[in-house]
Protein backbone atom coordinates (compact mmCIF):
# COMPACT_ATOMS: atom_id res chain seq x y z
CA UNK A 1 0.00 0.00 0.00
CA UNK A 2 1.09 3.54 -0.88
CA UNK A 3 1.82 6.33 2.01
CA UNK A 4 0.95 10.05 1.08
CA UNK A 5 1.82 13.34 3.24
CA UNK A 6 -0.63 16.46 2.79
CA UNK A 7 1.32 19.54 4.41
CA UNK A 8 -1.89 21.85 5.15
CA UNK A 9 1.37 24.70 5.29
CA UNK A 10 1.63 23.94 1.87
CA UNK A 11 -1.47 22.76 0.35
CA UNK A 12 -5.11 24.05 0.92
CA UNK A 13 -7.29 20.95 3.09
CA UNK A 14 -9.94 21.00 0.43
CA UNK A 15 -6.94 18.97 -1.31
CA UNK A 16 -6.49 16.72 1.35
CA UNK A 17 -10.64 16.02 1.79
CA UNK A 18 -10.91 15.72 -1.59
CA UNK A 19 -8.40 12.91 -2.01
CA UNK A 20 -10.22 11.39 0.91
CA UNK A 21 -13.08 11.45 -0.78
CA UNK A 22 -12.24 10.40 -3.61
CA UNK A 23 -8.61 8.99 -4.75
CA UNK A 24 -8.59 7.18 -1.51
CA UNK A 25 -11.81 4.94 -2.45
CA UNK A 26 -9.23 3.29 -5.13
CA UNK A 27 -7.91 1.21 -2.38
CA UNK A 28 -4.40 1.87 -3.34
CA UNK A 29 -3.05 3.91 -0.60
CA UNK A 30 -3.49 2.56 3.01
CA UNK A 31 -2.18 5.95 4.94
CA UNK A 32 -2.15 9.55 4.77
CA UNK A 33 -0.13 11.59 7.49
CA UNK A 34 -1.20 15.24 7.78
CA UNK A 35 0.95 17.92 8.78
CA UNK A 36 1.18 21.56 9.70
CA UNK A 37 -3.04 20.54 10.62
CA UNK A 38 -2.48 24.22 12.61
CA UNK A 39 -6.15 23.96 14.07
CA UNK A 40 -7.68 24.01 10.94
CA UNK A 41 -11.08 22.93 10.94
CA UNK A 42 -13.44 19.89 9.05
CA UNK A 43 -9.97 18.16 8.78
CA UNK A 44 -10.66 14.31 7.36
CA UNK A 45 -14.42 14.46 7.50
CA UNK A 46 -16.82 12.57 6.34
CA UNK A 47 -14.32 9.53 5.04
CA UNK A 48 -16.04 6.40 4.01
CA UNK A 49 -13.40 4.16 3.19
CA UNK A 50 -10.86 2.56 5.48
CA UNK A 51 -7.63 3.88 5.17
CA UNK A 52 -5.17 5.19 8.40
CA UNK A 53 -4.75 9.35 8.31
CA UNK A 54 -2.42 10.68 10.94
CA UNK A 55 -3.08 13.90 11.71
CA UNK A 56 0.31 15.39 13.22
CA UNK A 57 -0.53 18.34 15.51
CA UNK A 58 -3.46 19.78 16.96
CA UNK A 59 -6.54 19.92 14.77
CA UNK A 60 -9.77 22.18 14.77
CA UNK A 61 -13.29 21.64 15.20
CA UNK A 62 -15.29 18.61 13.89
CA UNK A 63 -11.65 16.64 13.08
CA UNK A 64 -12.51 13.12 11.94
CA UNK A 65 -16.82 13.83 11.77
CA UNK A 66 -19.02 11.66 10.55
CA UNK A 67 -16.17 9.33 10.21
CA UNK A 68 -17.70 5.81 8.13
CA UNK A 69 -14.52 2.99 8.20
CA UNK A 70 -11.41 5.09 8.14
CA UNK A 71 -8.99 5.51 11.01
CA UNK A 72 -8.37 8.90 11.84
CA UNK A 73 -5.17 9.65 14.57
CA UNK A 74 -4.71 12.85 16.03
CA UNK A 75 -0.82 13.50 17.64
CA UNK A 76 -1.67 16.52 19.13
CA UNK A 77 -5.32 18.03 20.65
CA UNK A 78 -8.61 18.20 18.76
CA UNK A 79 -11.02 20.95 18.75
CA UNK A 80 -15.63 20.98 19.55
CA UNK A 81 -16.69 17.74 18.07
CA UNK A 82 -14.18 15.48 17.32
CA UNK A 83 -15.64 12.33 15.78
CA UNK A 84 -19.09 14.32 15.79
CA UNK A 85 -21.85 11.58 14.43
CA UNK A 86 -18.90 8.86 13.78
CA UNK A 87 -20.99 6.14 11.69
CA UNK A 88 -17.56 3.05 12.34
CA UNK A 89 -14.17 3.26 12.64
CA UNK A 90 -11.90 4.50 14.63
CA UNK A 91 -10.20 8.28 15.71
CA UNK A 92 -8.07 8.10 18.09
CA UNK A 93 -6.96 11.75 19.95
CA UNK A 94 -3.49 11.23 22.27
CA UNK A 95 -3.58 14.86 23.60
CA UNK A 96 -7.10 16.21 25.03
CA UNK A 97 -9.93 17.16 23.32
CA UNK A 98 -12.30 20.22 23.40
CA UNK A 99 -16.42 20.14 23.78
CA UNK A 100 -18.87 17.76 22.10
CA UNK A 101 -16.26 15.25 21.55
CA UNK A 102 -17.64 11.91 19.94
CA UNK A 103 -21.53 13.98 20.45
CA UNK A 104 -24.20 11.29 18.54
CA UNK A 105 -21.49 9.14 17.23
CA UNK A 106 -23.66 6.20 15.90
CA UNK A 107 -20.69 3.96 15.99
CA UNK A 108 -16.99 3.30 16.16
CA UNK A 109 -14.79 4.35 18.52
CA UNK A 110 -13.44 7.15 19.90
CA UNK A 111 -10.20 7.12 22.10
CA UNK A 112 -9.30 10.04 24.09
CA UNK A 113 -6.25 9.81 25.97
CA UNK A 114 -6.09 13.42 27.59
CA UNK A 115 -9.06 14.74 29.06
CA UNK A 116 -11.86 15.66 27.17
CA UNK A 117 -14.51 18.70 27.61
CA UNK A 118 -17.88 19.46 28.60
CA UNK A 119 -21.17 17.54 26.60
CA UNK A 120 -18.62 14.47 25.72
CA UNK A 121 -20.57 11.81 24.05
CA UNK A 122 -24.32 14.00 24.40
CA UNK A 123 -26.47 11.92 22.53
CA UNK A 124 -24.99 8.83 22.03
CA UNK A 125 -26.11 6.83 19.56
CA UNK A 126 -24.29 3.43 19.41
CA UNK A 127 -20.58 4.47 19.42
CA UNK A 128 -18.08 3.31 22.01
CA UNK A 129 -15.87 6.45 23.66
CA UNK A 130 -12.94 5.54 25.93
CA UNK A 131 -11.30 8.65 27.89
CA UNK A 132 -8.14 8.42 29.39
CA UNK A 133 -8.33 11.43 31.64
CA UNK A 134 -11.48 13.33 32.20
CA UNK A 135 -14.46 14.20 30.91
CA UNK A 136 -16.19 17.97 31.86
CA UNK A 137 -19.77 18.71 32.87
CA UNK A 138 -23.13 17.33 31.05
CA UNK A 139 -21.07 14.22 29.60
CA UNK A 140 -23.69 11.76 28.07
CA UNK A 141 -26.49 13.68 28.08
CA UNK A 142 -29.24 12.00 26.62
CA UNK A 143 -27.01 9.19 25.19
CA UNK A 144 -28.81 6.40 23.74
CA UNK A 145 -26.89 4.06 22.97
CA UNK A 146 -23.03 3.07 22.92
CA UNK A 147 -20.55 2.97 25.81
CA UNK A 148 -18.49 5.50 27.71
CA UNK A 149 -15.40 4.35 29.76
CA UNK A 150 -13.73 6.99 31.91
CA UNK A 151 -10.46 6.36 33.17
CA UNK A 152 -10.44 9.38 35.24
CA UNK A 153 -13.31 12.06 36.46
CA UNK A 154 -16.44 13.44 35.47
CA UNK A 155 -18.32 16.98 36.00
CA UNK A 156 -21.19 17.73 36.89
CA UNK A 157 -24.58 16.23 35.82
CA UNK A 158 -22.68 13.06 34.08
CA UNK A 159 -25.33 11.17 32.44
CA UNK A 160 -28.51 13.22 32.57
CA UNK A 161 -31.38 12.07 31.10
CA UNK A 162 -29.18 8.96 29.89
CA UNK A 163 -31.77 6.18 27.63
CA UNK A 164 -29.53 3.04 27.05
CA UNK A 165 -26.44 3.75 26.64
CA UNK A 166 -23.77 2.99 29.66
CA UNK A 167 -21.04 4.80 31.34
CA UNK A 168 -18.03 3.62 32.96
CA UNK A 169 -16.29 5.56 35.30
CA UNK A 170 -13.04 4.96 37.25
CA UNK A 171 -12.16 8.27 39.38
CA UNK A 172 -14.74 10.42 41.06
CA UNK A 173 -18.14 11.98 39.53
CA UNK A 174 -18.83 15.58 40.79
CA UNK A 175 -22.62 14.45 40.39
CA UNK A 176 -25.23 12.56 38.74
CA UNK A 177 -27.54 14.17 36.09
CA UNK A 178 -31.13 13.34 36.34
CA UNK A 179 -32.01 9.85 35.82
CA UNK A 180 -28.90 8.83 36.09
CA UNK A 181 -28.01 5.77 38.98
CA UNK A 182 -24.77 3.67 39.93
CA UNK A 183 -25.36 -0.37 39.23
CA UNK A 184 -23.37 -3.29 39.53
CA UNK A 185 -20.81 -4.20 37.63
CA UNK A 186 -21.75 -7.71 36.17
CA UNK A 187 -18.65 -9.59 34.76
CA UNK A 188 -20.28 -8.67 31.27
CA UNK A 189 -19.62 -4.92 32.06
CA UNK A 190 -15.99 -6.04 33.23
CA UNK A 191 -15.19 -7.77 29.81
CA UNK A 192 -16.69 -4.84 28.40
CA UNK A 193 -14.77 -2.51 30.01
CA UNK A 194 -11.92 -4.63 29.26
CA UNK A 195 -12.00 -4.95 25.81
CA UNK A 196 -12.56 -1.33 25.67
CA UNK A 197 -9.30 -0.53 27.28
CA UNK A 198 -7.92 -2.75 25.23
CA UNK A 199 -8.83 -1.50 21.86
CA UNK A 200 -7.87 1.87 23.33
CA UNK A 201 -4.22 0.58 24.06
CA UNK A 202 -4.84 2.32 27.77
CA UNK A 203 -3.78 0.12 31.08
CA UNK A 204 -6.62 -0.04 33.62
CA UNK A 205 -8.16 -2.15 36.05
CA UNK A 206 -11.50 -3.18 34.74
CA UNK A 207 -12.86 -4.32 37.63
CA UNK A 208 -11.96 -0.28 39.18
CA UNK A 209 -14.96 1.18 36.98
CA UNK A 210 -18.54 1.81 38.25
CA UNK A 211 -21.41 1.25 36.09
CA UNK A 212 -23.35 4.23 35.60
CA UNK A 213 -26.65 3.60 33.39
CA UNK A 214 -30.45 4.99 33.61
CA UNK A 215 -32.95 5.24 36.22
CA UNK A 216 -35.58 4.97 33.32
CA UNK A 217 -37.55 6.82 35.42
CA UNK A 218 -38.57 9.95 32.55
CA UNK A 219 -39.14 7.31 30.15
CA UNK A 220 -43.05 7.73 30.66
CA UNK A 221 -44.33 11.27 31.66
CA UNK A 222 -45.52 11.67 35.52
CA UNK A 223 -47.91 14.44 35.88
CA UNK A 224 -47.56 13.95 39.43
CA UNK A 225 -43.57 14.34 39.89
CA UNK A 226 -44.44 18.42 39.64
CA UNK A 227 -40.62 19.29 38.55
CA UNK A 228 -39.56 16.92 41.39
CA UNK A 229 -36.82 15.05 39.06
CA UNK B 1 -19.59 34.17 17.69
CA UNK B 2 -16.08 36.58 18.36
CA UNK B 3 -12.43 36.04 18.48
CA UNK B 4 -10.49 36.55 21.43
CA UNK B 5 -6.44 36.95 21.88
CA UNK B 6 -4.21 37.64 24.41
CA UNK B 7 -0.53 38.00 24.64
CA UNK B 8 1.92 38.38 27.72
CA UNK B 9 5.54 37.92 27.09
CA UNK B 10 7.85 36.71 29.85
CA UNK B 11 11.43 37.76 28.18
CA UNK B 12 11.84 41.21 28.28
CA UNK B 13 13.66 41.12 24.83
CA UNK B 14 10.23 40.07 23.20
CA UNK B 15 8.27 43.27 24.21
CA UNK B 16 9.90 44.58 21.07
CA UNK B 17 8.08 42.14 18.77
CA UNK B 18 4.62 42.41 20.80
CA UNK B 19 2.60 43.36 17.97
CA UNK B 20 4.51 41.29 15.38
CA UNK B 21 4.04 38.03 17.28
CA UNK B 22 -0.06 38.99 17.93
CA UNK B 23 -1.06 40.12 14.35
CA UNK B 24 -1.30 37.04 12.63
CA UNK B 25 -3.23 35.68 16.10
CA UNK B 26 -5.23 38.55 15.28
CA UNK B 27 -6.16 37.87 11.78
CA UNK B 28 -5.95 33.98 12.45
CA UNK B 29 -9.88 35.02 14.24
CA UNK B 30 -10.73 37.04 11.10
CA UNK B 31 -13.66 33.98 10.15
CA UNK B 32 -15.15 34.27 14.31
CA UNK B 33 -14.87 37.71 13.79
CA UNK B 34 -14.83 39.97 10.55
CA UNK B 35 -16.84 42.98 11.03
CA UNK B 36 -14.30 44.68 13.68
CA UNK B 37 -11.42 44.42 15.24
CA UNK B 38 -9.48 45.96 18.22
CA UNK B 39 -6.54 46.05 20.85
CA UNK B 40 -5.18 47.33 24.18
CA UNK B 41 -1.59 47.41 25.14
CA UNK B 42 -0.02 47.60 27.73
CA UNK B 43 3.16 48.88 28.21
CA UNK B 44 5.90 50.72 30.67
CA UNK B 45 3.95 52.92 32.79
CA UNK B 46 4.27 56.96 33.07
CA UNK B 47 5.04 58.80 35.95
CA UNK B 48 2.77 58.77 38.50
CA UNK B 49 0.97 62.04 37.83
CA UNK B 50 0.73 61.60 34.24
CA UNK B 51 -1.61 60.46 32.24
CA UNK B 52 -3.08 59.34 28.86
CA UNK B 53 -5.81 58.31 27.19
CA UNK B 54 -6.59 56.91 23.26
CA UNK B 55 -9.03 58.77 21.16
CA UNK B 56 -10.91 58.13 18.20
CA UNK B 57 -12.10 60.60 15.71
CA UNK B 58 -13.80 58.63 13.41
CA UNK B 59 -16.91 59.69 14.31
CA UNK B 60 -16.43 63.39 13.63
CA UNK B 61 -16.81 64.96 10.41
CA UNK B 62 -12.92 64.96 9.78
CA UNK B 63 -12.26 61.57 10.41
CA UNK B 64 -9.02 60.31 10.04
CA UNK B 65 -8.40 64.40 8.89
CA UNK B 66 -9.50 64.88 12.13
CA UNK B 67 -6.63 67.85 13.38
CA UNK B 68 -5.20 66.19 16.16
CA UNK B 69 -2.49 68.75 16.53
CA UNK B 70 -4.50 71.71 16.64
CA UNK B 71 -6.56 69.67 19.53
CA UNK B 72 -3.16 69.72 21.59
CA UNK B 73 -2.81 73.35 21.09
CA UNK B 74 -6.60 74.23 21.81
CA UNK B 75 -5.44 72.11 25.63
CA UNK B 76 -2.71 73.99 25.87
CA UNK B 77 -4.14 77.77 25.01
CA UNK B 78 -7.85 76.81 26.82
CA UNK B 79 -6.66 74.92 29.70
CA UNK B 80 -2.64 75.99 30.00
CA UNK B 81 -2.11 72.56 30.08
CA UNK B 82 0.92 70.55 27.62
CA UNK B 83 -0.48 67.69 25.93
CA UNK B 84 1.61 65.36 23.92
CA UNK B 85 0.07 64.23 20.96
CA UNK B 86 0.38 60.96 18.94
CA UNK B 87 -2.14 61.08 16.09
CA UNK B 88 -2.52 57.57 13.94
CA UNK B 89 -5.33 58.80 11.85
CA UNK B 90 -8.54 57.95 13.31
CA UNK B 91 -6.92 57.14 16.67
CA UNK B 92 -4.63 59.56 19.00
CA UNK B 93 -2.84 59.27 22.21
CA UNK B 94 -2.89 62.35 24.50
CA UNK B 95 -0.24 62.39 26.97
CA UNK B 96 -0.74 64.89 29.89
CA UNK B 97 0.47 65.95 33.64
CA UNK B 98 -3.65 66.73 34.97
CA UNK B 99 -6.34 65.06 36.09
CA UNK B 100 -7.95 63.42 33.00
CA UNK B 101 -11.20 64.60 33.90
CA UNK B 102 -10.20 68.06 33.32
CA UNK B 103 -9.12 67.03 29.52
CA UNK B 104 -11.89 64.74 28.81
CA UNK B 105 -14.20 67.56 29.89
CA UNK B 106 -13.38 69.79 27.90
CA UNK B 107 -12.55 67.45 25.27
CA UNK B 108 -16.79 66.58 25.29
CA UNK B 109 -17.80 70.00 25.60
CA UNK B 110 -15.49 71.25 22.08
CA UNK B 111 -15.29 67.92 20.77
CA UNK B 112 -18.79 65.60 21.91
CA UNK B 113 -18.25 63.48 18.57
CA UNK B 114 -14.47 62.65 19.76
CA UNK B 115 -14.88 58.94 21.37
CA UNK B 116 -12.62 58.32 24.40
CA UNK B 117 -11.29 55.26 24.14
CA UNK B 118 -9.08 54.93 27.32
CA UNK B 119 -7.56 56.40 29.88
CA UNK B 120 -4.95 55.45 32.27
CA UNK B 121 -0.70 55.00 33.08
CA UNK B 122 -0.10 52.24 30.94
CA UNK B 123 -2.96 51.31 28.27
CA UNK B 124 -2.93 52.52 24.79
CA UNK B 125 -6.31 51.51 22.53
CA UNK B 126 -7.36 50.69 19.40
CA UNK B 127 -10.66 49.62 18.03
CA UNK B 128 -12.50 50.21 14.25
CA UNK B 129 -15.04 48.23 12.12
CA UNK B 130 -12.94 46.13 8.87
CA UNK B 131 -11.23 42.69 8.73
CA UNK B 132 -8.62 42.17 11.69
CA UNK B 133 -6.16 42.65 8.60
CA UNK B 134 -7.43 46.29 7.83
CA UNK B 135 -7.47 47.41 11.23
CA UNK B 136 -4.28 45.86 12.02
CA UNK B 137 -2.72 47.49 8.80
CA UNK B 138 -4.52 50.89 9.77
CA UNK B 139 -2.56 51.46 13.00
CA UNK B 140 0.43 49.65 12.64
CA UNK B 141 -0.29 46.87 14.98
CA UNK B 142 2.85 44.64 14.24
CA UNK B 143 4.86 48.07 15.84
CA UNK B 144 3.30 48.08 18.77
CA UNK B 145 5.68 47.35 22.11
CA UNK B 146 4.68 46.70 25.66
CA UNK B 147 4.49 43.64 27.78
CA UNK B 148 0.83 42.46 27.26
CA UNK B 149 -2.42 42.97 25.35
CA UNK B 150 -5.91 41.41 24.61
CA UNK B 151 -7.20 41.62 21.22
CA UNK B 152 -10.45 40.87 19.69
CA UNK B 153 -12.44 40.37 16.41
CA UNK B 154 -15.82 40.81 16.26
CA UNK B 155 -19.26 39.37 14.68
CA UNK B 156 -22.02 41.53 16.00
CA UNK B 157 -24.57 40.03 17.88
CA UNK B 158 -25.66 41.88 20.74
CA UNK B 159 -25.77 45.29 18.82
CA UNK B 160 -24.89 47.22 16.04
CA UNK B 161 -21.59 46.98 13.69
CA UNK B 162 -19.91 50.62 15.15
CA UNK B 163 -16.46 51.74 16.26
CA UNK B 164 -17.71 52.59 19.69
CA UNK B 165 -19.07 48.55 20.03
CA UNK B 166 -16.22 47.04 19.26
CA UNK B 167 -13.96 45.51 21.59
CA UNK B 168 -12.10 45.94 23.67
CA UNK B 169 -13.86 47.89 26.37
CA UNK B 170 -12.64 50.02 29.37
CA UNK B 171 -13.58 51.28 32.49
CA UNK B 172 -12.09 53.64 34.88
CA UNK B 173 -8.43 53.42 34.51
CA UNK B 174 -5.86 51.06 32.87
CA UNK B 175 -8.97 48.08 32.99
CA UNK B 176 -9.72 46.31 29.72
CA UNK B 177 -11.94 43.64 28.78
CA UNK B 178 -12.76 41.76 25.40
CA UNK B 179 -16.09 39.18 25.43
CA UNK B 180 -16.95 36.40 23.35
CA UNK B 181 -19.94 35.68 24.13
CA UNK B 182 -23.59 37.13 25.16
CA UNK B 183 -25.06 37.84 28.65
CA UNK B 184 -28.23 37.36 29.30
CA UNK B 185 -28.67 40.58 32.18
CA UNK B 186 -26.87 43.25 31.08
CA UNK B 187 -29.63 45.82 31.45
CA UNK B 188 -30.03 44.58 35.59
CA UNK B 189 -26.19 45.25 36.03
CA UNK B 190 -26.79 48.69 33.91
CA UNK B 191 -29.68 49.40 36.67
CA UNK B 192 -27.50 47.95 39.59
CA UNK B 193 -24.82 50.35 38.34
CA UNK B 194 -26.09 53.19 36.99
CA UNK B 195 -27.85 54.23 40.43
CA UNK B 196 -24.28 54.37 41.73
CA UNK B 197 -23.47 56.94 39.20
CA UNK B 198 -22.05 54.71 36.76
CA UNK B 199 -22.44 56.30 33.71
CA UNK B 200 -22.40 53.45 29.73
CA UNK B 201 -21.70 54.78 26.79
CA UNK B 202 -23.15 51.93 24.49
CA UNK B 203 -25.78 49.41 24.95
CA UNK B 204 -23.49 46.77 24.37
CA UNK B 205 -23.40 43.95 27.00
CA UNK B 206 -19.99 43.32 27.46
CA UNK B 207 -20.02 46.95 28.35
CA UNK B 208 -22.29 46.26 31.72
CA UNK B 209 -19.57 43.28 32.14
CA UNK B 210 -16.60 46.00 32.07
CA UNK B 211 -18.01 48.56 34.44
CA UNK B 212 -19.30 45.85 36.80
CA UNK B 213 -15.84 44.36 37.47
CA UNK B 214 -13.91 47.65 37.19
CA UNK B 215 -16.24 49.20 39.60
CA UNK B 216 -15.66 45.93 41.82
CA UNK B 217 -11.88 46.78 41.75
CA UNK B 218 -12.28 50.17 42.54
CA UNK B 219 -14.53 49.55 45.73
CA UNK B 220 -11.47 47.44 46.76
CA UNK B 221 -11.36 43.87 46.02
CA UNK B 222 -8.18 42.20 43.92
CA UNK B 223 -8.63 40.68 41.12
CA UNK B 224 -9.60 37.72 42.11
CA UNK B 225 -12.14 38.70 43.93
CA UNK B 226 -13.89 40.84 41.60
CA UNK B 227 -13.71 37.94 39.43
CA UNK B 228 -15.21 35.52 41.37
CA UNK B 229 -18.33 38.50 42.40
CA UNK B 230 -18.52 38.07 38.52
CA UNK B 231 -19.35 34.95 37.99
CA UNK B 232 -22.33 35.06 40.91
CA UNK B 233 -23.72 38.49 39.22
CA UNK B 234 -22.73 37.85 35.08
CA UNK B 235 -25.00 35.26 33.79
CA UNK B 236 -25.34 34.53 29.86
CA UNK B 237 -21.86 32.94 27.97
CA UNK B 238 -18.38 34.32 28.09
CA UNK B 239 -15.08 33.81 27.42
CA UNK B 240 -13.57 37.18 29.50
CA UNK B 241 -10.09 38.45 28.89
CA UNK B 242 -8.87 41.21 30.83
CA UNK B 243 -6.19 43.66 30.77
CA UNK B 244 -4.65 45.40 33.79
CA UNK B 245 -1.49 47.03 33.88
CA UNK B 246 0.33 43.59 35.56
CA UNK B 247 -2.37 40.98 34.74
CA UNK B 248 -3.76 39.09 31.92
CA UNK B 249 -6.64 37.52 33.44
CA UNK B 250 -9.39 34.77 32.13
CA UNK B 251 -12.59 33.18 32.83
CA UNK B 252 -15.00 31.22 31.15
CA UNK B 253 -19.04 30.28 32.26
CA UNK B 254 -19.91 27.46 33.71
CA UNK B 255 -21.19 25.69 30.15
CA UNK B 256 -18.04 26.94 28.37
CA UNK B 257 -19.97 27.66 25.87
CA UNK B 258 -16.90 29.80 24.09
CA UNK B 259 -13.68 28.50 23.32
CA UNK B 260 -10.19 29.41 24.61
CA UNK B 261 -6.96 27.39 24.18
CA UNK B 262 -3.89 28.35 26.30
CA UNK B 263 -0.11 28.16 24.88
CA UNK B 264 2.60 28.75 27.54
CA UNK B 265 6.14 28.36 27.19
CA UNK B 266 8.94 30.02 29.22
CA UNK B 267 9.14 33.09 26.73
CA UNK B 268 5.22 33.44 27.13
CA UNK B 269 1.51 32.96 27.22
CA UNK B 270 -0.54 33.25 24.30
CA UNK B 271 -4.84 32.67 24.59
CA UNK B 272 -6.71 32.58 21.56
CA UNK B 273 -10.24 31.33 20.89
CA UNK B 274 -8.71 28.33 18.80
CA UNK B 275 -6.05 26.64 18.35
CA UNK B 276 -5.46 28.21 14.68
CA UNK B 277 -4.65 31.45 16.30
CA UNK B 278 -1.73 30.66 18.21
CA UNK B 279 0.30 27.89 15.69
CA UNK B 280 2.47 30.46 14.32
CA UNK B 281 3.98 31.00 17.55
CA UNK B 282 7.65 30.31 18.07
CA UNK B 283 8.29 27.34 20.14
CA UNK B 284 4.72 26.12 20.21
CA UNK B 285 5.65 22.65 19.28
CA UNK B 286 6.85 22.58 22.50
CA UNK B 287 4.62 25.12 24.16
CA UNK B 288 2.14 23.54 27.00
CA UNK B 289 -0.95 23.64 25.10
CA UNK B 290 -4.57 23.26 27.32
CA UNK B 291 -8.06 24.49 27.47
CA UNK B 292 -8.97 26.72 30.76
CA UNK B 293 -11.73 24.93 32.38
CA UNK B 294 -14.90 26.95 33.01
CA UNK B 295 -15.95 28.58 36.07
CA UNK B 296 -12.21 28.71 37.35
CA UNK B 297 -10.21 32.01 37.16
CA UNK B 298 -7.27 32.22 35.26
CA UNK B 299 -4.78 35.52 36.18
CA UNK B 300 -0.78 35.83 34.49
CA UNK B 301 1.26 38.23 35.84
CA UNK B 302 2.81 40.86 33.72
Amino acid sequence: MERLTFDLAAQPLRELNTFLHTGAKEGKVGHVTVLNPDGAHNIAVGLDCPIDVEVVGHAGYYAGGMNKAATVTITGSAGTGVAENMMSGKVHVKGFASNGAGASAHGGLLVIEGDAGLRCGISLKGGNIVVGGSVGSFSAFMAQAGRMVICGDAGDALGDSLYEAVLYVKGEVKSLGADAQYEEMSAEDIAAVASLLDQAGLDHDPKAFKRIASKRSLYHWNADANQEY
Amino acid sequence: MCGIVGLLVKTPALREKLGELMVPMLIGMTERGPDSAGLAVFGNPLAETERKISIYSGLTEDGADFNWLGLGHALKEHLGVAVSVEPKGNHAILSFDVAPAIIKRWIAEHHPKLHILSTGRSIDLYKDIGTPAEVAARYGFDKLTGSHLVGHTRMATESAVTPDRAHPFTAGEDFCLVHNGSLSNPNGIRRMLEPRGIRFETDNDTEAACRFLEWRLREGDDLETALQKGFEELDGFFTFLMGTPDKLALIRDPFACKPAVVAETDDYVAIASEFRSLAHLPGIKHATVFEPAPEEMYVWNA
